[in-house]
């Protein structure tokens, strides 16, 4: 595999990455949200190992690997658990309507592309041009938690911008080193665990994991 | 003169064929679905019953009514001499590009939307605002798609879009396979197909294309059914020139035909199957939900054409 193919390849999954958070974006029904997460991780899982194939660094294999054992099996399981567990059967609810959402993050795609565009030129890697696609990635996910109501969106929209870190971090200088990507996996690990105990107090005091029903917890109500 | 020959050639082929790609997907779905299939030449003898009956025309249709299905048969006769389906070689493609040819199935569907609401029948309204209301959405993500092909290929006419991506072999680009994908949703929309519409119903509730047509009889429907056979194997083709081209005849090359003939008889087998697998597999979407599905088209289409500015 030379360069050139390399390249493509990775262009190739970064598009994926990219049409996966649209998807998440769309999608209403919880389980398909959390199917099309683990796809979004495999897609970077394999574009990490390709960059660390064509760039010869060999630490991204680790990233690579522990990408594809968190958020394509552990977090997903758990989120599945979650659900399965709490009997979510509504579809989640969003605030604005999903052409809207479609159109707002075709707009956040562009803005990225500006964005990056400075910093494209400046780079020598292969992996130069997906640094946009990442940006993206993150941007989508903040509105995804920006335009969720339901507390389990809303987390899987900060673990797919956590995704577009990972590939930013991949994309612009080919990853962070070893020791902080151990250290923001771990992080991922804890927050899942501690959203997971927040889910069930949550869901026992309100009986749904609707976000506007905090409201309540103001005082005098 | 031998582009007119291929021009002609082409016409026929489109005629001749488009009943036979018409029952070849209704054999397919009826034997997915366990039923008996009333055979691969079903609409052949579907356009000739309806040939022979005479035509009940309501007192008060007007010109608009009856020159209709004529236009609507005579747009698509020209859309499929400018969409390389056998041979690049065809002088009327300089005439019309893929705008044109986007513009030629709006004037189509512009005036079967009239010949609707024409009669005045409470149906006929309701199929043509209905009508209007996919094509507004479905239009923009077709021109989309196009466009993202037409910057790739740095033009806008089918034959030279065909010429340059059959002359760089397999192209593998991100923003190719959201084009294509695109297509496919837009095609599935535009032709009237499960999940949008559903081309065998007659249930009120659920008709869209149907709608507006259900006035019509005699050599009038048989015309507009013909057309929409054509249009559906217009759209294949279209797809196959844009995203593969493979086996169709270059310029000058008219010995080439009929090895192009097997090969569009090939792709059109295979896209029938795909077809035929997305209509079995999905249940009709109910109309509201049309906008998220053609959104979705658009959004593809657009995520193409910014990866071509991003990715390549």
């Amino acid at each position: 595999m030379d360069l050139q193919t390399a390249s493509q390849i990775n262009d190739f999954l970064a598009a994926f990455v990219l049409l996966g958070a649209f998807g998440m974006l769309t999608q209403k029904r919880i389980y398909s949200l959390i199917h099309l997460f683990a796809w979004q991780g495999f897609f970077l899982s394999v574009n990490i190992a390709i960059v660390a194939y064509a760039a010869g660094r060999h630490h991204l294999y680790i990233s690579s690997i522990l990408t594809l054992s968190l958020k394509v099996i552990l977090l997903p399981y758990i989120l599945h658990t979650l659900v399965v567990k709490l009997k979510i059967r509504k579809e989640a609810e969003t605030l604005v309507n999903i052409p809207a959402t479609m159109l707002i993050g075709i707009a956040l795609v562009i803005f990225s592309y500006y964005l990056t565009a400075p910093v494209t030129e400046l780079s020598r890697l292969i992996t130069r041009s997906t640094i946009a696609v990442a940006l993206a990635t993150v941007m989508i996910g903040l509105l995804m938690m920006i335009t969720r109501k339901h507390a389990v969106t809303q987390i899987i929209g900060f673990l797919a911008m956590e995704n577009g870190l990972f590939f930013a971090a991949t994309s612009a200088t080919y990853g962070m080193p070893l020791v902080v990507e151990l250290g923001v996996a771990l992080d991922i690990l804890i927050a899942a665990f501690i959203f997971g105990i927040f889910f069930f107090h949550i869901h026992t005091t309100f009986d749904s994991l609707d976000v506007e029903q905090m409201t309540r917890l103001k005082e005098g109500d | 003169m031998e582009g007119i020959i291929v021009e002609i050639l082409q016409v026929i082929v489109l005629i001749g064929l488009a009943p036979l790609f018409a029952g070849w997907v209704k054999m397919l779905k009826c034997r997915l679905q366990g039923r008996t299939s009333p055979g691969l030449l079903q609409p052949y003898r579907d356009l000739a019953k309806l040939f022979s009956k005479d035509i009940v025309l309501a007192e008060n249709a007007s010109w608009i009514f009856r020159f209709t299905p004529y236009l609507v048969f005579g747009t698509v006769i020209i859309a499929g001499a400018v969409v390389p389906m056998l041979s690049t070689d065809l002088p009327l493609s300089l005439t019309a590009d893929v705008i044109v040819l986007v513009g030629l199935f709006g004037i189509a569907r512009f005036f079967t939307a009239l010949a609707g609401m024409d009669i005045g029948t409470a149906f006929g309204g309701m199929g043509s605002s209905r009508e209007m209301m996919v094509a507004s959405l479905a239009e923009p993500a077709m021109l989309m798609a196009i466009f993202t092909v037409s910057l790739l290929c740095k033009s806008t006419s089918l034959t030279r879009i065909a010429e340059v991506i059959s002359s760089s072999g397999f192209i593998a680009k991100p923003s190719l396979a959201f084009a294509f994908l695109a297509f496919v949703l837009i095609a599935i929309a535009e032709n009237g197909r499960i999940p949008v519409d559903n081309p065998a119903t007659h249930l009120e509730l659920t008709m869209l294309h149907e709608a507006m047509i259900l006035e019509y009889s005699g050599r009038h429907l048989a015309l507009i059914e013909w057309a929409g056979m054509m249009k559906l194997f217009l759209f294949m083709a279209i797809g196959s020139a844009l995203f593969f081209p493979l086996g169709i005849a270059a310029t000058d090359n008219i010995a080439g035909i009929p090895k192009a003939l097997v090969f569009l008889i090939m792709k059109l087998g295979a896209a029938g199957v795909v077809l035929v697998l997305i209509e079995t597999g999905l249940a009709k979407m109910r109309l509201f939900r049309l906008t998220e599905f053609l959104g979705g088209a658009f959004l593809m289409a657009t995520l193409g054409m910014l990866s071509f500015f991003i990715l390549e």
